[in-house]
């Protein structure tokens, strides 16, 4: 009895202490004029222009990081899994890498790097694109690699080779399937960290989501938070669908199992 | 920003029936474009940093640099990242291990565990900016606890000071994003006690003390000082939340960087924002180090 009296005190005071921000936010952004409610700030959001096209450009690059990140890496694990797998440790060491390497450290390098994309590419805020990819390395790596475990991948692309299939074909209409869940995952995961993004932003001077909370909220509040607790929910939402995701592919590791 | 790492995967199978890879060299060029993205976005910038916080601005060798780190404001930021770091990591650590407790003694697949599971993915790895904004509008100047406390009681937060903008601002606010990504890296391992042992322990006379004392503990323990490990490369690499919360003055090391890029060093020191990105890769690389030891010490409890 006495245990299910701490659990329920544990969970008690941990939910308020993290409930209460939350609802904070949700009052503090619907304050009017004298003690009135309004929703004024929350409007603010959509009227804002900067602001709508600074979303713009987060959610087009959430979909072009998930997809630069995929792109270069389904092939090349998929392979190095078939062919090459001297080479595993390496590219696992080179994926994992970006953890050790904080984003505030990594932005003081890649500030001269960006002086050349600038001067190629233009100053569109969709150049971080490279910085990103980089950034969701490990989470998509770590994603990738349980799906690519949890398929016979060599048996696969053995039946597939030998009934005359190409490589391109073994890996769009064999690799590609199989792990369909992994990959969902890795780009859900890729497409939060990149609409929370402020660090990599802000400091190479691109005006996205996180910056221009980060700006408004110097001179509006209300409408900064009300930004921040839509991105904080859409990231729950993301997660949240991400729980099922993961729990199927479990299901199906299970049974071939 | 930290994830919490998998165990390694041991010994690779060659596939049977086939020859020696490097016979086919056609088959290293599939791995040329991912080399070459990582070596120019990744690989690239890091040396530029270490090998910068050994150059003068001329180019030339010099130990300047990190000479100077151990002076000062950027000494004494660094000293502070870490208490900060180290007192979130424990903090967040404790707290986020009942919680995890908590949770996996209720019912498994519940909509409580699933929610508590989400919920900390996002504070823990996808807070930054808004988790600032969180606390502004909470207890900020104007924030909700702050008024109702004014109002209904007359007690005045910010009687001892801006403290939100401070270190123990950031102390609670670290705390705030700790205590999920402990929820996150600690739940797999209380997962990993089999009931059994419990019966086991409980058929043997033993108490819930003894069980925890002898059993549950001391298979946690590693479990839980890599936890530590990981919390404190977390809370010592954040930037975002810090920057958005501090706009004045540059109490610990990231900020510090933020003034340096931002231009506010003095001549001939350029690189000096290298020489703090350098200190700031070691301390996470130390900490990240002691992590993948001891996971590969313990793994095979887990």
């Amino acid at each position: 009895m006495a245990v299910r009296v701490v659990r329920s005190l544990v969970l008690t005071l941990l939910g308020v202490f993290f409930l209460l921000p939350l609802f904070a936010m949700a009052e503090f952004s619907t304050r009017g004029a004298n003690g009135t409610r309004s929703l004024e700030s929350w409007s603010g959001i959509v009227s804002d222009r900067d602001l709508v096209e600074a979303i713009l450009a987060s959610v087009q690059l959430a979909a072009t990081s998930s997809l630069v990140v995929l792109v270069l890496l389904v092939p090349t694990m998929a392979w190095i899994r078939l062919r090459l797998p001297k080479l595993r440790r390496l590219v696992e060491f080179l994926c994992l890498l970006p953890i050790t390497i904080p984003a505030i450290v990594l932005v003081v390098g890649m500030a001269p790097l960006y002086a050349w994309v600038s001067y190629f590419l233009g100053d569109s805020p969709l150049t971080l694109t490279f910085a990103y990819a980089v950034l969701v390395l490990p989470f998509a790596y770590r994603a990738i690699d349980a799906g690519l475990s949890a398929i016979d991948l060599k048996t696969l692309a053995e039946a597939a080779r030998s009934l005359g299939a190409s490589w391109g074909t073994v890996l769009l209409r064999i690799v590609v399937p199989n792990i369909r869940t992994a990959l969902i995952g890795a780009s859900l995961l890729s497409v939060a960290l990149v609409l929370g993004e402020f660090t990599i932003a802000s400091l190479l001077n691109f005006d996205t989501l996180q910056v221009r909370v980060n700006l408004l909220g110097k001179r509006n509040a209300g409408v900064s938070i009300a930004v921040s607790l839509l991105s904080l929910l859409f990231a729950f939402v993301l997660l949240f669908l991400l729980s099922f995701v993961g729990r199927r592919r479990r299901d199906t590791v299970a049974e071939e199992g | 920003m930290v994830a919490p790492a998998t165990t390694p995967v041991r010994g690779e199978v060659e596939a049977p029936g086939r020859g020696p890879a490097a016979k086919s060299w056609p088959a290293w060029l599939v791995v040329v474009p991912f080399l070459l993205y990582v070596g120019t976005f990744l690989v690239y910038p890091t040396v530029l940093v270490l090998a910068g916080a050994f150059q003068d601005p001329n180019g030339a060798f010099t130990l300047e640099n990190l000479v100077a780190l151990g002076r000062g404001a950027y000494l004494q930021a660094f000293l502070r990242s870490v208490e900060l770091s180290a007192l979130t990591a424990l903090l967040g650590a404790v707290l986020g291990a009942l919680l995890s407790w908590a949770v996996t003694s209720g019912k498994s697949e519940g909509l409580l565990r699933r929610v508590v599971v989400a919920g900390s993915g996002v504070l823990a790895q996808f807070g930054g900016v808004p988790l600032a904004f969180a606390f502004l509008a909470t207890v900020g100047f104007q924030g909700f606890v702050t008024r109702f406390l004014r109002d209904r009681f007359g007690i005045d937060l910010f009687a001892g000071g801006a403290w939100l903008f401070e270190l123990p601002g950031l102390t609670l606010v670290y705390t705030f994003f700790q205590i999920p990504l402990m929820v996150i890296v600690f739940l797999p391992a209380l997962d990993g006690l089999r009931p059994q042992w419990r019966e086991a322990a409980d058929s043997l006379g033993g108490t819930s003390w003894t069980y925890w004392r002898h059993v549950g503990g001391p298979i946690l323990l590693p479990s839980f000082l890599g936890a530590l490990l990981l919390l404190f490369a977390n809370a010592f690499s954040a930037y975002a939340t810090a920057a958005a919360l501090v706009s004045q003055g540059s109490p610990i090391v990231p900020l510090q960087i933020r003034g340096a890029l931002t231009g506010e060093v003095l001549l001939g020191q350029e690189n000096l924002g290298k020489a703090l990105g350098l200190g700031m890769v070691v301390v996470v690389g130390v900490a990240m180090g002691l992590y993948a030891l001891l996971q590969r010490r313990f793994a095979r409890w887990q």
